[in-house]
């Protein structure tokens, strides 16, 4: 609704100019232009917030909100923070807790407001009860479209030590977080017949594309592909799909080209190997990232991250909440221990994250170690464990085991 | 649109005279009662005149002309007794005029053969994906696809044998947009409790001819609460008639993964629109691409066969390497739908021995043997088996 009005009111502010193809470096002012302008847009309808706040990072020490989440979520936070503490990583968590039963927005109001002080967050995933009435939304998607955390970034890897049908995946897949099929505006004007509406907006799609063609060129990437499925909905993929060729002709090193979403997910459990970057709409990106986090083991094994302009947050890749295995000690850690050195990179402290990235995937090339889900007999604590030996026996300053 | 609001006002007749709780073949009744009050005539005759079918051919694009070539050169040497007539949709036009010809054909004939018909991406936003119109316009309410992992394919998958009932008129396909504020685009995705109902049912009775034990309903009703939960509802009301099948649902990115870790779990899946597109493609791309698997569209009265994937294959067009199994086998699908069973059958063990047994393989499978190649050996072990035939 806010985009809507604001967008009107904002095209006569910066004239018919913003939508016009241009030259390259009038283009980059103008798509920034847009993501300021999509910026002052979302901070006016912030009561609080002038500029951006300062990171919280007092005495050499940053602050980081923890959402546990359901199921495993709690366990391998633990996790996180044992291993933290173990390697002496200058970040304190503020630990949020958010119930999902309830069915008042208290909880992820709170949580939204300790990630708004914080700047930076690592989550659990909370459960959407079916059961409850459909007023009440889910709180994951509550959390990253208050939060404006437009990019979704997920890279998939194969793992050297993994036994997979496919080898040598890398794909990069950003997804667009906060509109498309999960805009939850849903009505049912007819007893029997219900409307979903799927928002595409013109802004959010040359922000998404913007960010995922810079992301490429940062990791020095060649190719990007947008999914879509332009040719059955003609207006909402279409506009999408001409956004990124907008933002594709600003970045002429990259090769761009496009590909339905059906024939993408055939391609994907055929031949991986062939995809580079991908950028795609929410639901599409939902599929997609799925398919390629089961090609290359598994949910348990690849982190996500979720990006806006001003906050970060940091979870598994697919998102899962993992009842039937929550307090059994069989999770697989590494897909959340991953995203917490992911979240170190986003604070700066590389040195760490390198030191408990390596340490992971020494772990995890050792297929003794490996847990249930990649068809091996560890336990979760045991996986802990050998990555906290792995990283004392790299030596930097640790506690003792 | 004009059916839409049809079945929207009867249904809320139906509702306010029965009360709040229907049964499902009440519901499945007054959808059937409501089709035959809106058509002006009820069910057609079988376009069968002196033993012999007529089917309708619509050619399509890319390798569809071809392929479809071939499927009369097959027929014709079996002397199955199906005529075809063909109706040309030139997909370059702007008018309607071409499919409506093709549609006025399966309505007269009941049976249509097709290959898909291209939409181009930079016409107007007003010419529909012709393919839709004509789903839509005949109702063919479930796109049913059998994927079965063959023995002379090498795949990565093994035992793999899933059979996806997809809803095919409505969901996100239904082509409603509008751009009510420049920039921003609404498209709205129907989900009905009549088509879902329809649907469901449909996937329970084909899973009990069948003999299928499990139906496995695909939705994201955690994000799309009323719309999913819509279609999850009808599912477990249908179920409910079906004691003797289990019923379980799964949120699609978990179905996805699942599908490509371990699909040999699936047995019969039902779901909308998009999501059943995407999971047809993963599944296809299993068993060993979209050069495999035929599909079938039925609606009430009308059936219309074409591969699964709906390709067109523009790239390999006219080249002499496109697969030619997954025509060949949705005709052999239509061959039963017209009750020839026999010609069916050989048909398709044809098909299936030369690929599992003489292992001749095109392009896509890894294999180097062209389209005329592979159809030559169909019909030579036709011939072997002693039936009558033309000359080869």
């Amino acid at each position: 609704m806010t985009t809507r009005s604001l967008c009107r009111v904002l095209k006569p502010v910066f004239g018919e100019r913003l939508f016009r193809v241009g030259p390259a470096s009038e283009f980059k002012t103008r798509v920034s232009t847009l993501a300021y302008g999509a910026t002052t847009c979302h901070q006016r309808n912030k009561s609080t917030y002038t500029n951006i706040p300062p990171p919280a990072l007092y005495g050499g020490r940053h602050t980081v909100t923890l959402i546990p989440g359901d199921g495993i979520g709690p366990e391998l936070a633990h996790h996180v923070c044992d291993l933290f503490r173990f390697c002496c990583v200058p970040v304190d968590f503020e630990v949020v807790h958010v119930d999902s039963a309830m069915t008042s927005e208290d909880d992820i109001n709170n949580a939204i407001m300790a990630i708004r002080r914080n700047g930076v967050a690592l989550k659990g995933n909370l459960e959407t009860n079916h059961n409850l009435p459909p007023s009440y939304k889910s709180r994951n998607n509550l959390l990253r479209t208050t939060l404006d955390l437009y990019a979704n970034v997920m890279h998939c890897q194969s793992f050297p030590g993994v036994r997979t049908r496919h080898k040598n995946i890398d794909i990069m897949i950003i997804r667009e977080n906060t509109e498309g099929e999960y805009s939850s505006l849903e009505h049912e004007n007819v007893p029997g017949v219900v409307e979903c509406l799927k928002i595409i907006t013109r802004a959010k799609s040359l922000r998404i594309a913007d960010y995922a063609f810079r992301t490429a060129r940062e990791k020095g990437r060649r190719r990007v592909t947008a999914v879509h499925k332009a040719n059955i909905m003609k207006l909402g993929d279409g506009l999408f799909l001409e956004c990124c060729k907008e933002v594709a002709s600003g970045y002429p090193e990259i090769a761009f080209d496009s590909m339905i979403v059906d024939n993408t997910t055939m391609q994907l459990v055929s031949r991986p190997q062939q995809f580079d970057v991908m950028v795609m709409p929410n639901l599409y990106g939902n599929v997609v990232s799925n398919v390629c986090a089961g090609l290359v083991g598994g949910p348990g094994l690849v982190p996500g991250a979720n990006y806006g302009e001003d906050y970060a947050v940091f979870e598994t890749g697919t998102r899962n909440t993992g009842k039937s295995i929550a307090n059994r000690n069989i999770a697989n850690p590494t897909a959340m221990l991953l995203a917490s050195c992911l979240l170190l990179d986003h604070l700066k402290l590389r040195a760490y994250a390198s030191m408990i990235r390596r340490a992971i995937l020494t772990t995890v090339t050792e297929t003794r170690l490996h847990t249930a889900d990649l068809g091996g007999q560890g336990s979760t604590s045991e996986v802990v464990q050998t990555v906290m030996k792995a990283v004392q026996s790299t030596g930097p300053l640790t506690l003792s085991i | 649109m004009a059916a839409h609001s049809a079945v929207f006002s009867v249904s809320k007749i139906l509702t306010s005279f029965r009360g709040g709780h229907l049964g499902n073949t009440a519901k499945v009744f007054g959808t059937t009662v409501t089709s035959q009050r809106n058509k002006a005539v009820l069910t057609p005759p079988p376009a069968k005149y002196g033993g012999r079918h007529t089917v309708t051919l619509i050619p399509g694009d890319g390798i569809g002309p071809e392929l479809l070539g071939h499927v009369r050169e097959v027929f014709r040497f079996s002397c199955v007794p199906v005529d075809f007539e063909v109706v040309n949709v030139n997909s370059a036009l702007e008018t309607e005029v071409d499919i409506n010809n093709a549609i006025t054909a399966i309505r007269r004939n009941g049976v249509a053969l097709k290959g898909n018909i291209e939409t181009k991406h930079t016409m107007p936003p007003s010419v529909k994906s012709r393919n839709n119109v004509l789903r839509t316009s005949l109702d063919l309410y479930a796109n049913v696809m059998h994927c079965q992992s063959l023995p002379g394919v090498q795949t990565r998958h093994k035992n793999i044998d899933i059979m996806i009932i997809r809803e095919n008129t409505e969901g996100e396909y239904s082509s409603l947009e509008h751009e009510s504020v420049s920039g921003v685009v609404e498209s709205l995705k129907i989900i009905t409790r009549n088509n879902s109902l329809r649907i469901a049912d449909y996937a329970f009775r084909l899973a009990r001819e069948k003999g299928r034990r499990r139906v496995t309903a695909v939705h994201k009703a955690n994000i799309m609460k009323l719309g999913d939960g819509l279609f999850l509802q009808c599912c477990r009301e249908v179920a409910s008639g079906y004691p003797d099948i289990t019923f379980d649902s799964m949120i699609v990115d978990n179905t996805t993964m699942q599908l490509v870790s371990k699909p040999q779990q699936f047995d019969v899946m039902v779901m909308p629109n998009l999501y059943g597109n995407v999971v047809s493609n993963v599944c296809a791309g299993l068993v060993g691409g979209p050069g495999l698997v035929p599909g079938a569209n039925y609606g009430r009265d009308y059936a219309v066969f074409e591969t699964a994937t709906r390709n067109t294959g523009k790239s390999i067009a006219d080249r002499n390497i496109a697969n030619p199994t997954a025509m060949l086998l949705a005709s052999c699908m239509m061959l039963d739908h017209l009750k020839l069973f026999d010609y069916a059958s050989s048909i398709r063990n044809a098909v299936l021995t030369t690929m599992n047994e003489t292992r001749l393989h095109t392009a896509d499978i890894g294999g180097q043997g062209t389209t005329s190649e592979v159809v030559q050996s169909v019909m030579r072990i036709i011939q072997s088996k002693g039936q009558l035939t033309a000359e080869l």
